[in-house]
């Protein structure tokens, strides 16, 4: 039985009174590709945001390798962030560099690696999300789905342990989705990377996961291997089910 | 030290005036925020000094702040001059003692309007921008990403802002003081009918080494203030594109207050 690496335990969270996590409790287990799908608004980046302690619980607790991430110091909250790579929703890149230097940013700003390597690492993550020829282009000058990718290539460069992948496919076209599907993949599998990828994107959803959180009103409705979550008899599962095929065709 | 930080209540205020108290906290853990995001800043120099990437950001930073505002900090204190020697000209005209309207002009320059109007143009063209900057980049995330690549915010983003108009505020303001006491030559001269070569040395007679230095330091005060308010309301913004603009706008506001007051009282402790 593999341990569990992060571990949410009855998680509540409200903004201004409106509780948007109300009792959320999962497990990620060290090495697995967690997905978490659910409906727009449902508090799914609020949820990534917790595990890093960029929101902290109204009540419940956030455990990350078995340190409670809520009440934890400074220096220990530093040492879980540099241990974790995080895909914003938005991409997150700063305007006045290029996407290489976002790239390079956490390599040169946190380890002490030789420029060489540096230049090497992100020249790979690039590759890694086929954005090479856009390296030297500003944030601004390139499409939203571009910034997405840059954004990827940040969060994979340091090759953490574990990735927060916030929305990585979404507004990219399929054949590009299916790159990043792999991508995410591949680094699960070669180097042992722990994935939450919170996604819109079911059928991505069920060709990486481990297994599927779906997400809804704040708790967790169903968390399950792809193949036991399709045959799932929850009537909110079948609900998204149905509604996601009703989309797509 | 985090800067991505959530509102002290997770809930709503349950009448009126448990709002209100709550709004007086605020307004006092605001002041202590400020003053913490001062202090680290503080901490920081060297490091902005050290870091290849913080270096090349206070380059930038000295330029925005030094150069960029050049132009608005020019014809601000000209005008500055001209009114000053028009106002107390006419007046000195009236007694036949035009011969001082050098030291009239050089002495409330030196010694309040100039680091007052170079303060002023911080404030509206500075630490808007960055008010407005920081504002965006925190409600794009991008503040937090940079938390989480455990790049201090405080080190990367509010010290270089923070450094540049520490150091620059006290030139611009030497520089006001130079260009308006000739904006009112210009006017002595056209309008009154001084000699300019006399208002020059009038001038120069009054100006004193104190009044200077009080003036400079004021200067900086107000330069590290905008840099401060500027920096703590852009981290402070919240909830998009609304956010960064109330936040732009209370950085200018509360720029311009503490100008004033810290005006009055580092006046009243250098001159008594
Ligand atoms: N800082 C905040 N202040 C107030 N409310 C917030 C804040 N952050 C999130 N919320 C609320 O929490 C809810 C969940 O937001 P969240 O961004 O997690 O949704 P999501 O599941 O990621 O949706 P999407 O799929 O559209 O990205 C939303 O209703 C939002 O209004
Ligand atoms: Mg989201």
């Amino acid at each position: 039985m593999p341990e569990a690496l992060i571990r949410f335990e009855n998680v509540t969270k409200r903004f201004r009174g409106t509780a948007v996590l109300d009792g959320l409790t999962f497990d990620v287990m060290k090495g697995e590709v967690l997905c978490v799908v659910g409906p727009s608004g449902t508090g799914k980046s609020v949820t990534l945001k917790h595990l890093v302690r960029l929101l902290t619980p109204t009540s419940g607790r956030v455990f990350f390798d078995g340190t409670d991430v809520t009440s934890c110091d400074g220096r220990t909250l530093q040492r879980i962030r540099g241990r974790i790579g995080y895909l914003f929703q938005g991409g997150a890149l700063l305007a006045w560099m290029t996407v290489a230097e976002n790239v390079a940013l956490p390599l040169e700003e946190c380890t002490d690696l030789p420029d060489a390597e540096i230049e090497r690492r992100v020249a790979k993550a690039l590759e890694d999300v086929e954005l090479s020829a856009a390296a030297d282009k500003y944030p601004a000058e390139i499409s939203g789905g571009m910034q997405k990718r840059a954004g990827l290539a940040r969060a994979i460069v340091r090759e953490s342990d574990v990735v927060l992948y916030d929305e990585p496919t979404s507004g990219l076209d399929p054949v590009t989705s299916v790159t990043i599907n792999r991508l995410i993949r591949k680094l699960n599998h070669e180097l042992g990377i722990t994935s939450v990828v919170v996604t819109h994107d079911l059928q991505g959803a069920l060709t990486i996961a481990d297994r599927i959180l779906l997400l809804k009103g704040g708790r967790c409705v169903e968390c399950s291997t792809p193949e036991n979550f399709v045959k799932s008899e929850s009537r909110d599962v079948r609900e998204f089910l149905a509604a996601m095929k009703g989309e797509t065709i | 030290m985090t800067v991505v930080r959530e509102p002290i209540w997770d809930d709503a205020p349950a009448g009126r005036l448990q709002g209100v108290a709550r709004h007086s906290v605020g307004l006092f853990a605001s002041f202590g925020w400020a003053a913490h995001i001062l202090w680290e800043s503080v901490l920081s120099f060297p490091g902005v000094v050290c870091r290849r990437n913080s270096r090349a950001d206070l380059v930038k930073q000295l330029y925005v702040t030094g150069i960029r505002t050049l132009p608005v900090v020019t014809v601000v204190s000209l005008f500055m001059g001209m009114i000053l020697a028009l106002q107390v000209g006419l007046e000195l005209r009236r007694f036949n003692q035009e011969i001082y309207l050098g030291a009239a002009v050089m002495l409330s320059l030196v010694r309040e309007m100039g680091p007052f109007s170079c303060g002023l143009c911080l404030a509206a063209c500075v630490g808007s921008a960055i008010a407005a900057e920081l504002g965006t980049m925190k409600v794009n995330d991008e503040v937090a990403a940079l938390e989480i690549m455990s790049i201090s915010p405080i080190r990367f983003l509010a010290a270089p802002r923070i450094l540049a108009l520490f150091l620059m505020a006290p030139v611009l303001s030497f520089y006001c003081c130079v260009i308006g006491t000739i904006g009112g030559g210009v006017v002595g001269v056209t309008q009154l009918g001084v000699d300019f070569a006399q208002y020059m040395s009038s001038a120069i007679s009054i100006a004193d080494t104190k009044d200077l230095f009080v003036g400079l330091l004021k200067a900086v005060v107000f330069g590290v203030v905008i840099g401060t308010v500027s920096v703590a309301e852009g981290f402070g913004a919240d909830l998009g594109a609304t956010g960064v603009g109330k936040s732009t706008q209370r950085s200018v506001i509360v720029s311009f207050l503490m100008i004033l007051m810290l005006g009055y009282m580092v006046t009243r402790m250098c001159y008594r």
